[in-house]
């Protein structure tokens, strides 16, 4: 028993009886803390008669998507696409059911907690001020049994980000099935974290909060951060140097090769942050949080500046603004002409990434178009992470990381996964929770 | 430092002059001034309602011998003729700390304390009515002019700290006679709902707390009365002594005054409340409580919003209460609060009068303001005889003024406490206010002075119309007049005084630049004329009219019950009926009337509700929002006898968010810090309604109790491991140890009172009393809890003492127990898919609901948290998702179970005849993510309508645009302004501490 793993094995699955299958739930469920990752697609895949959603806005109502060797090879019309054949070794009957690209969560930290309350599951923060040179990638367990728990709702992709300081550290971006981080990582390095300075001091103490003032060193710590950059900048030129390991981690920042994603919810933070950028001369910066980037939208836009929205699970930050004012900035700055992606920080973020979808969905309900807000977690994520040649759209030649669902992947009343692929893999969407499911249901039948 | 020494030995000698006439004097012979002053020709307030013209007042030894227009003057007398001016009783401020120090700040140990030290007083330190404060006062001087200054003669001084602050003192602010000033001691007893800062005592650490800590004190102080106690407490001898007293109580808000007048009606007391000044936005509540109120007059300062990104940050509240804030003096006069005015809470005293002026001209009647200085505090201390009025007899507290006191232009010149002068402006100086020619050394000017009586301006021309510079000042009725040459480069500056000796012709001598001395004269050619009162101009205001709450999205108008029909709605019943498509549903009286097809009603507003979906409200079994000063009494183990009753704030917008999400009721959960928490408030969400309206009218009691992580203090850190219990073993030895007290406390009073209470009865014990009532199933426990072996703990030891756990919330690893919650009779209100976020929820699984529901147990889906409670409906989807639920079973976790959980279902939590009509009308299936709540009705009001909603939120851009450009006003007349200050608010979790 402990050299197979039963699970994961469906066909001896369905085969075994009832009593051998609860023995060996149980033996999983204790001596395998997770599955295995999905090995390699080795056949061809057709999944048929699915309405497809794209990614690209366009969706196709009876479609036929076809991958192989971990790509996509065919996405069309089934009813327009003749296939000889055998053209495919497996076909999915997906009739009545929906296909979507792999949702990415951008701006999280899968991997890096375990347990929030458990200071030894830790990894996500780094002390010390300006930390470009910190990796979150190392850090990153890929045996999380929080990803697992994740998939199942389609989220296939995370970008692995650093907290805390001024300048994080380094993200790198995974796809959620892996051994380790080395097998897991479709994208090392792919940005530096800078949490912009605020603009307010809180005042009071927890009982009685008093109000809060303006920062008076916010202009000061400004020109900190520009200083270090300009610094960082400076360094990149010397070929004979002395090895400076804070500098020559902000390379990419300078030759576009890296993005400069800015934390900043403030729209005084906003257009100081750009300002300080450009006057860097950093060639691509992403605003995170961008809780008022409602308000300096023409500037973003003018400057192609995307925006990774913060959690829109979340209130207003002033009594008197809209209730639904956060469900509905993704349209408002959509209909800015913004590359709007989601992001989920904020409490219990990493249990709460299973819900990106439904971040979605509520977008959609305040307005978006809903392939327009199925691209917030999908293509729009994609282009401001720098990955979209390979993924977040169903096109041919793109990595075949998708997935069915039997409904509307944006509303948990239809979100229910049947299978999800990652590079063409089929992933099991188990996990320990399912386990768990499986165990207790059988307790009460077996009364 | 002999200079110093010498003005010590005056200050201590100087007051002995008037020594008390039974005290020796070896410092000179004795020596009493047995003379009169009158004081004639004055217009004399006697009171604010009498007023004697022309009249005489006549004082001796302190007093008011005589008042009126025939007063006969004795021939040892002193006259001052005050040739018109004003004479007004001086001001009683009966809530100053005012001689007091203010008592030491303990520092914040990292250690909590949990139970006193101290011996013989009562076991809480922040009860310390034995604080007598006249033992800790010492008169001062600076701080006795400011007071004078702004007109004020006696203080009733305590020492501001605790709950129960001990005694007060009233002392005359008389500067000169020391041996007179105190008036009377342990006139009053002061209370209030804010820890001593002296103690570091854990309990109470929140509001609830102090309040439960109130009544038990109370309660204590009577049972100690009757002679029960074999223990001497000064704290509550100090209580009892003091009981007569006029009972002061600083409650600081609005709603803490509604909740003082419960306590002291639950009591028979008679609190004076200490009000915040922010009456009027409850103004009927206030008039309710029918006690007397003293009122501060700390008006907000303007906000400088000149930088636009600083001012966005502004909470609208508090731009409204800027703008409303000034009325609020008004506001209660016209409703008939009786209410006295105070000093306290300005940033400096010298503020008062120019706040009162403005509360004036804001509409507040100044016959009324003068009332609250004078007569209303003197009557609230029973001392009418002696204060606030010119009677015969009364202390010679008065003011002189060069006319009507309220008004703007008015001075005030002196303030005589007990016969004592205290000169603020020279009564005699002339007003030389007009129009002049003034020669000087042969070149004639044309004079004009103008300004204010006291501060006259010059301005100086030549004839050919050249201004020249000029400089007026008088004082004691020496005018000093420089005036520059003609060449303004020149250091050529004449300086010309004279004397006023009121003729209209001025003259006296004039030194010019080079030393020469010339003779000047000015001789009057106009009076003055006043310019017309800017009160025309500040006529203009516009105060914006008080909503309910005052914040934004509140209703300016009291919303009304309607007759509602809906028509052609898919109708989720929640009832055997199941989901009826296409259906009427009629709502009247607050009920639901009928539910079928082609219903009719001629008063009815017809809803046409084709495609959309009516539900029965969202209950949420597990709420924290509306809790004003702390979701957790987390100062003891056991709190059973705090209730978040008492702490109900309708304030809070999340309310408003909550009826967008479609929630019409909610309990509100006290916090899991404790094993046994807090009593809980089961409300409807009736936005605009007064704390208590909210409530469920005989509402089923229900208690928090906590398990786990929480209540043994795991994620604490390591340095506080001095509470019991650290571990679940003792989690369980607190519940037996409570349970057990309880039942013999239950015991002990059944057969007090079945032997017709004879003899010492028992000691009232608020948190056992609540804990019986458990063990009698008169109360519901709704349990915090996690992991099954706590789970099955609790339950174990509620069958020891023959009741049942009603529900268990939170619950995540309820599924693995579900047959033993099921044999047990409990219900479970959990999260739909939480878990990680502590070591005790690793087994949580979002199967948790369906697996429980699946095993026969009422489930429900709760939020704790503000955010996902306005989400529930989502929530409830994920039923249907994680455990296939089907959709008219995985509504009622969000229905019509928590309402079962509540005991509250045979009102709501469903859409059936005869039940309240709680319910949303959405435009999708509920369950789906693109549902939004259109409207949401409680009881026949609908109290959230998404078109409304827009029309409030662009009401809210134009007030607030209305203030921001009356502050930029502000500004701009030159007026002092505050930096913004963003708000900052407390959401509320279960683990929510005070630090």
């Amino acid at each position: 028993m402990t050299t197979v793993n039963p699970i994961h094995n469906k066909t001896k699955q369905n085969t075994m009886n009832k009593y051998s299958y609860i023995l060996s739930l149980l033996f999983s469920a204790s001596m395998f803390a997770q599955h295995a990752p999905a090995k390699k697609q080795s056949q061809s895949i057709l999944i048929l008669n699915a309405t497809a959603h794209l990614g690209t806005g366009q969706v196709i109502p009876n479609s036929a998507i076809g991958f192989k060797d971990g790509k996509l090879t065919l996405v069309a019309d089934a009813s327009t696409i003749r296939l000889a054949d055998g053209a495919y070794d497996q076909t999915i009957d997906a009739t009545g059911k929906h296909v979507y690209p792999g949702f990415i969560a951008a701006n999280s930290t899968l991997g890096l907690v375990e347990i929030d309350a458990v200071k030894s599951s830790d990894d996500e923060s780094e002390v010390g001020d300006m930390n470009p040179n910190v990796r979150s990638l190392v850090a990153y367990n890929a045996e999380s049994k929080v990803i697992e728990t994740v998939r199942p709702n389609g989220i296939l992709m995370a970008q692995i980000t650093p907290r805390g300081g001024t300048i994080s550290g380094t993200s790198s971006v995974v796809q959620l099935d892996s051994w380790n981080y080395q097998d897991g990582v479709v994208k090392e390095n792919d940005g530096i974290h800078l949490n912009f300075p605020s603009i307010y001091n809180s005042g009071g103490w927890w009982a009685e909060p008093a109000g809060a003032t303006l920062n008076k060193d916010y202009i000061k710590e400004i020109a900190d951060i520009k200083s270090f950059l300009i610094s960082t900048k400076a360094s990149q030129g010397e070929a004979n140097k002395e090895r400076n390991l804070v500098f020559e981690s902000t390379k990419g920042l300078f030759d576009a090769s890296q993005t400069l994603f800015i934390h900043a919810d403030h729209e005084l933070q906003i257009i100081d942050a750009v300002k300080m950028s450009k006057e860097i001369g950093v060639e691509k910066i992403v605003i995170v949080g961008g809780f008022e980037a409602y308000k300096c939208a023409d500037l973003l836009k003018e400057n192609g500046i995307g925006v990774l929205l913060r959690r829109v699970h979340d209130m207003p930050e002033f009594d008197d603004q809209d209730v639904n004012l956060p469900y509905k900035m993704a349209k408002m700055l959509t209909d800015k002409g913004i590359v709007v992606g989601l992001e989920n920080s904020g409490d219990m973020e990493r249990m709460n990434t299973r819900n990106l979808p439904f971040l979605a969905g509520t977008c959609a309900a305040y307005g978006l178009d809903k392939e327009q807000a199925l691209q917030l977690i999908t293509a729009n994520t994609a282009k401001i992470l720098g990955i979209e040649s390979f993924c977040g759209t169903l096109e041919t030649g793109k990595d075949a990381t998708l997935f069915i669902s039997e409904g509307d992947a944006l509303d948990m009343r239809t979100n229910k996964l049947t299978e999800a692929f990652i590079q063409g893999r089929k992933i099991t969407l188990e996990n320990h929770q399912s386990k768990l499911n499986d165990i207790y249901k059988e307790k009460y039948n077996q009364k | 430092m002999k200079k110093r020494f010498t003005l010590l030995l005056l200050l201590i000698f100087v007051p002995k002059i008037d020594a008390q006439e039974y005290f020796p004097n070896n410092e000179s012979i004795q020596h009493h001034n047995t003379n009169y002053t009158a004081f004639t020709n004055a217009k004399i307030v006697v009171s604010p309602t009498q007023v004697v013209e022309k009249g005489t007042l006549l004082i001796q030894n302190g007093k008011v011998v005589a008042v009126g227009n025939n007063v006969t003057i004795p021939k040892n007398v002193v006259v001052v003729d005050l040739n018109g001016q004003y004479i007004y009783p001086s001001f009683i401020d009966l809530f100053s700390s005012f001689g007091i120090e203010s008592p030491k700040r303990i520092s914040r140990g990292s250690d909590p304390l949990y139970d006193t030290r101290k011996e013989g007083h009562y076991w809480n330190e922040h009860v310390k009515p034995e604080t007598d404060a006249y033992a800790n006062f010492s008169y001062n001087n600076d701080k006795a002019v400011d007071l004078l200054k702004a007109g004020f003669g006696v203080v009733l001084t305590h020492m501001n700290d605790g709950i129960a602050q001990g005694t007060g003192t009233l002392v005359a602010l008389n500067n000169e006679d020391q041996t007179h000033r105190l008036l009377a001691n342990k006139l009053s007893n002061h209370f209030s709902f804010s820890r001593s800062v002296t103690s570091n005592q854990a309990y109470p650490s929140s509001l609830m707390g102090s309040m439960a800590l109130l009544r038990q004190m109370y309660y204590d102080m009577d049972w100690y009365k009757k002679g029960n106690s074999n223990t001497k407490d000064v704290s509550l001898e100090a209580l009892i002594a003091n009981e007569n007293l006029v009972q002061i109580f600083d409650a600081n808000d609005k709603l803490n005054s509604l909740r003082a007048s419960k306590i002291a009606k639950e009591f028979g007391l008679k609190y004076v409340l200490k009000g915040a000044g922010n009456e009027y936005e409850r103004i009927a509540e206030i008039k309710g409580t029918t006690a007397s109120f003293i009122i501060p007059i700390n008006f907000p300062e303007a906000f400088d919003v000149s930088n636009p990104y600083q001012a966005s940050q502004l909470d609208f509240a508090d731009l409204l209460a800027w703008n409303q804030a000034p009325t609020n003096l008004k506001v209660l006069s016209e409703n008939g609060v009786s209410f006295a005015l105070t000093t306290d809470k300005l940033k400096k005293v010298d503020d008062f009068r120019p706040n009162l002026l403005k509360a004036i001209q804001y509409g507040f009647d100044k016959t009324k303001a003068l009332e609250a200085l004078t007569t209303v505090p003197a009557a609230m201390l029973g001392k009418s005889n002696e204060i606030g009025s010119l009677k015969v007899g009364s202390l010679a507290n008065f003011l002189i003024t060069s006319g009507e006191i309220f008004d703007k232009k008015t001075i005030v010149y002196e303030n005589w406490v007990q016969g004592s002068k205290y000169i603020m402006a020279d009564r005699a100086t002339k007003d030389i206010r007009g129009e002049y020619t003034l020669n000087l050394n042969n070149v004639t000017y044309k004079w004009s002075v103008k300004g204010e009586q006291n501060a006259p301006a010059s301005t100086l021309t030549l004839s050919d119309s050249t201004k020249v510079n000029s400089k007026l000042s008088v004082t004691n009725n020496w005018l000093s007049l420089i005036v520059k040459g003609k060449d303004s480069t020149a250091l050529d500056f004449n300086r010309l005084t004279a004397y006023l000796d009121g003729n209209s012709t001025i003259s006296g001598k004039a030194i010019a630049f080079d030393g020469k001395e010339y003779n000047w004269t000015a001789t009057k050619t106009a009076d003055f004329e006043k310019k017309k009162d800017s009160a025309e101009a500040d006529k203009n205001i516009v105060v914006l009219p008080v909503s309910y709450p005052n914040l934004a999205f509140g209703n300016t108008e009291k919303l009304k019950q309607e007759i509602l029909l809906f028509k052609n709605a898919t109708v989720w019943t929640n009832e055997k009926e199941g989901i009826l498509k296409e259906t009427d549903v009629l709502v009247k009286n607050g009920k639901i009337a009928a539910i079928g097809n082609g219903l009719s009603d001629n008063g009815a507003v017809v809803i046409d509700a084709k495609g959309k979906h009516i539900t029965s409200g969202i209950i949420d079994e597990h709420s924290h929002i509306a809790i004003s000063n702390g979701v957790n009494e987390s100062g003891h183990n056991s709190t059973a006898e705090v209730t978040i009753e008492d702490v109900v704030n309708s304030d809070d917008v999340n309310i408003y968010r909550e009826l967008a999400g479609g929630v019409t009721t909610s309990q509100l959960l006290h916090g899991s810090a404790n094993p046994i928490g807090g009593r809980s408030a089961i409300v409807k969400w009736k936005w605009g309604a007064a704390p208590d309206e909210m409530l469920y009218k005989d509402q089923p009691k229900f208690i928090k109790f906590a398990l786990g992580e929480n209540v043994k203090q795991a994620n604490w850190g390591l340095n506080n491991p001095t509470r019991f219990p650290q571990s679940r073993m003792g989690v369980e030895q607190v519940f037996i140890d409570y349970f057990q007290r309880a039942k013999e406390y239950d015991a002990s009073w059944k057969a007090y009172n079945s032997n017709k209470k004879k003899g010492k009865g028992p000691r009232v014990d608020l948190e056992l009393q609540t804990l019986a009532e458990i063990i009698n199933k008169e109360r519901f426990i709704s349990c915090h809890s996690y992991i099954q072996s706590e789970i099955l703990m609790l339950m174990n030891v509620a069958e020891q003492f023959n009741f049942n756990v009603n529900t268990f919330t939170h619950i995540l690893e309820g599924y693995k127990v579900a047959d033993k919650m099921k044999e047990h009779g409990v219900g479970a209100s959990t999260f739909a898919d939480w878990w990680a976020y502590k070591f005790e929820v690793n087994d949580a699984i979002p199967y948790n609901g369906p697996i429980m529901h699946n095993a026969g147990l009422v489930v429900a889906y709760n939020s704790d948290d503000a955010e996902m409670s306005r989400r529930l409906n989502q929530e409830a989807a994920k039923a249907v998702k994680y455990g296939n639920i089907s959709e008219e079973e995985a509504w009622k976790f969000v229905t019509l179970n928590p309402a079962k959980l509540l005991h509250i279902d045979d009102k709501v939590g469903s859409i059936k005849v005869g039940k309240d009509a709680d319910m949303v009308l959405w435009s999708d299936n509920p369950l789906s993510i693109y549902a939004k709540a259109e409207k949401t009705i409680i009881e026949g009001v609908i109290y959230y309508d998404m078109t409304k909603d827009e029309a409030k939120r662009a009401a809210i851009v134009k007030d607030r645009n209305l203030i921001v450009s009356q502050m930029l006003d502000e500004k701009n007349k030159g007026m002092k302004t505050q930096e913004p200050k963003k708000k900052q608010k407390a959401e509320y979790h279960c683990d929510t501490l005070e630090q």
